[in-house]
């Protein structure tokens, strides 16, 4: 546990002084401004024709504003997973680091989860200063938090999940920007796996829209705590760091 | 201290280390020496557990580096080729890092940086980022982080590679002070860096060890020959060089000899002769004798670059002094 402090913290420091961190905060802190805003603006408008219409303000914070601002935040951070992962191992391998970390007294697991939980971290600082848009909304609105904690909690997992498959892919090269690239892809297919449950009904159809990252993100949007789909991005997890340790191994094996 | 027998690494392609066996007593400052590409570099790796080998085996401290990993790793220190810093730490952070890294306590942990700054002369850099600093300096933070933990066992790929004359100095006195607690493999194409450091030598070609044996001795082995530099001018006339070499070959005691060059009058032979005999007089005498004068005689004592080159290369020599030491081994 204390050795996985030690590169937790290690790499909590290079993604800080390093501008990475506050140049993703920033763009992200941006773009969901960006998002925020127009979604406001509409919902108020659109409240304000229903009012006009004689309706009552049948609209619900939660609903309305809150679920598509999240969906946006999920879109958004298929982006940024990429570039919080892709330096993780690949740097130590292109600048010889490795053979420090591999030649210490710390297990390769160690390394991994100080690594895995870095990057979560940083996620999670990203999805912090999403949150504070949100304190505007307690203010003038009434909404209800449960659905939006467990909003948050959904997409912590979904990112925990591609922050692991970034880790293992950033273990397999030197190069960074294959990295970050290749995670993408990944990412990006394992999001539109579930596409195809539109014109195929098939078992392989099915494993691969179970498969979907997508399909499990429903739920934890619309505010409900689902074990199946938290089972669903754990093991998601479980499976990139135990990739990676054994990426980590066969690099001996074969270097 | 460490145990090596018969280490073997097989790349998809090529074996770059080949049944390789040597031991190392405690204490002891071994140069590990080889032309580029020898293996040293892989040898080093499979020690420190940074990568499996493919067959063999090797002990350090009594841990077998396949069995417990762990137990060694705790007892090594070691430098690679590259020195393993990060660029966006400070010197001080760096070492702190390696520090808990490598399983200080808290306590030690100021204290132990401060001391390695001081042994490594990095104090002036401490607050410094890495990535400003000159390839000198991250060799010596290499340095101070492979000795930050005070390992029983010490392996240091190229440990002066990148530095200034003045600091290659320090950093040999350094590593020849840390012997005694600590033992110390380096390896190195420096020659005279193996003369001044070392006790032990181990050279390397092409993944074989092709040998093994204190630096004194492998000194005076080759001294098996005698090799004797001779420069010859003629009084009046020109002279000869086939003459004066048929006159030097007829000497008692003279296995070889080599015309090397030709300055106006004077001529330059290099003479191979055994040992015992005591050539250099007689050579002297026979030149006088033929009525030229002796304008240079010395003896080209071999340095170890020289053993090197015979033992690695192809050098002329290289057959003489193979079967030389074996021929007088029975006489001792
Ligand atoms: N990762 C690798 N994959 C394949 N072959 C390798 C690899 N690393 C080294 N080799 C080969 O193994 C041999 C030994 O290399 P090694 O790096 O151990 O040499 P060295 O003695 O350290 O040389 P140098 O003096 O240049 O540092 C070389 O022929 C090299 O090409
Ligand atoms: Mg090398």
């Amino acid at each position: 546990m204390r050795n996985v402090l030690i590169i937790w913290r290690k790499e909590m420091h290079s993604y800080f002084v390093s501008p990475v961190a506050y140049l993703l905060l920033a763009m992200f802190g941006f773009i969901f401004g960006f998002f925020f805003w127009v979604q406001l603006e509409g919902f108020v408008k659109y409240g304000a024709e229903m009012m006009q219409r004689g309706q009552s303000f049948p609209m619900n914070v939660n609903e309305s504003l809150i679920r598509p601002l999240l969906a946006n935040v999920r879109v958004t951070g298929l982006f940024f997973i990429p570039l919080i992962t892709m330096r993780l191992f690949a740097e130590e391998k292109r600048s010889g680091t490795i053979e420090l970390l591999t030649t210490s007294p710390i297990r390769d697991l160690e390394v991994i989860l100080g690594k895995w939980f870095a990057a979560v971290t940083l996620y999670a600082c990203i999805l912090l200063l999403t949150a504070l848009n949100f304190v505007f909304v307690f203010k003038y609105g009434q909404p209800d938090w449960k659905p939006l904690a467990i909003g948050y909690l959904g997409l912590l997992l979904q990112a925990g999940a591609m922050l692991a498959i970034g880790t293992f892919i950033s273990s397999l090269t030197k190069n960074q920007i294959i990295a970050g690239a290749v995670t993408f892809a990944v990412c990006l297919l394992l999001w539109v796996f579930e596409w195809v449950t539109e014109f195929e009904t098939s078992t392989w159809a099915q494993v691969l829209s179970y498969m979907s990252i997508t399909t499990h993100a429903e739920s934890f949007t619309k505010g409900l705590l689902s074990l199946k789909d938290a089972v669903y991005y754990v093991s998601a997890i479980f499976v990139g760091l135990f990739l990676t340790a054994r990426s980590m191994e066969s690099l001996r094996w074969r270097s | 201290m460490i145990t090596v027998k018969e280490l073997t690494k097989r790349y998809a392609r090529n074996t770059a280390v080949d049944h390789i066996s040597f031991n190392i007593e405690k204490g002891q400052i071994v140069g590990f020496l080889g032309p580029n590409g020898a293996g040293k570099t892989t040898t080093m790796r499979m020690l420190t557990c940074f990568m499996p080998p493919t067959a063999g085996s090797a002990t350090i401290a009594g841990f077998d580096v396949l069995e417990e990993p762990m137990e060694v790793k705790k007892r090594i220190g070691y430098l690679p080729e590259t020195p393993p810093v990060y660029p966006e730490m400070r010197t001080g952070e760096y070492l702190e890092f390696v520090g808990r890294l490598k399983g200080l306590s808290k306590a030690d942990l100021s204290k132990r940086v401060d001391y390695v700054c001081e042994r490594c002369s990095v104090a002036d850099v401490r607050q410094k980022l890495i990535s400003k600093l000159s390839k000198g300096y991250r060799q010596r933070i290499g340095l101070a982080q492979a000795i930050i933990h005070n390992p029983d066992v010490l392996i240091l790929d190229e440990p002066t590679a990148g530095l200034d004359p003045k600091q290659i100095n320090e950093t040999r006195d350094l590593i020849k002070s840390l012997a005694g607690d600590h033992t110390i493999i380096l390896s190195t194409h420096i020659l005279p860096e193996v003369e001044q450091t070392c006790e032990q030598v181990i050279i390397i070609n092409k993944g074989k060890v092709v040998a093994t044996d204190s630096v004194h001795n492998l000194q005076n082995r080759a001294r098996g020959i005698e090799s004797v530099i001779v420069e010859v001018a003629g009084r009046n006339a020109d002279l000869d060089a086939a003459e004066v070499q048929a006159q030097l070959e007829k000497v008692s005691g003279v296995i070889k000899v080599h015309f090397k060059e030709k300055r106006q009058t004077r001529s330059i032979f290099e003479v191979e002769g055994s040992n015992d005999r005591l050539i250099r007089g007689d050579l002297a005498r026979a030149i006088v004798a033929a009525g030229w004068d002796l304008n240079e005689l010395r003896s080209s004592a071999m340095s170890l670059e020289e053993i090197f080159l015979q033992l690695t290369g192809d050098h002329p020599a290289t057959a003489a002094a193979k079967e030389e030491p074996a021929a007088k081994e029975p006489g001792k």
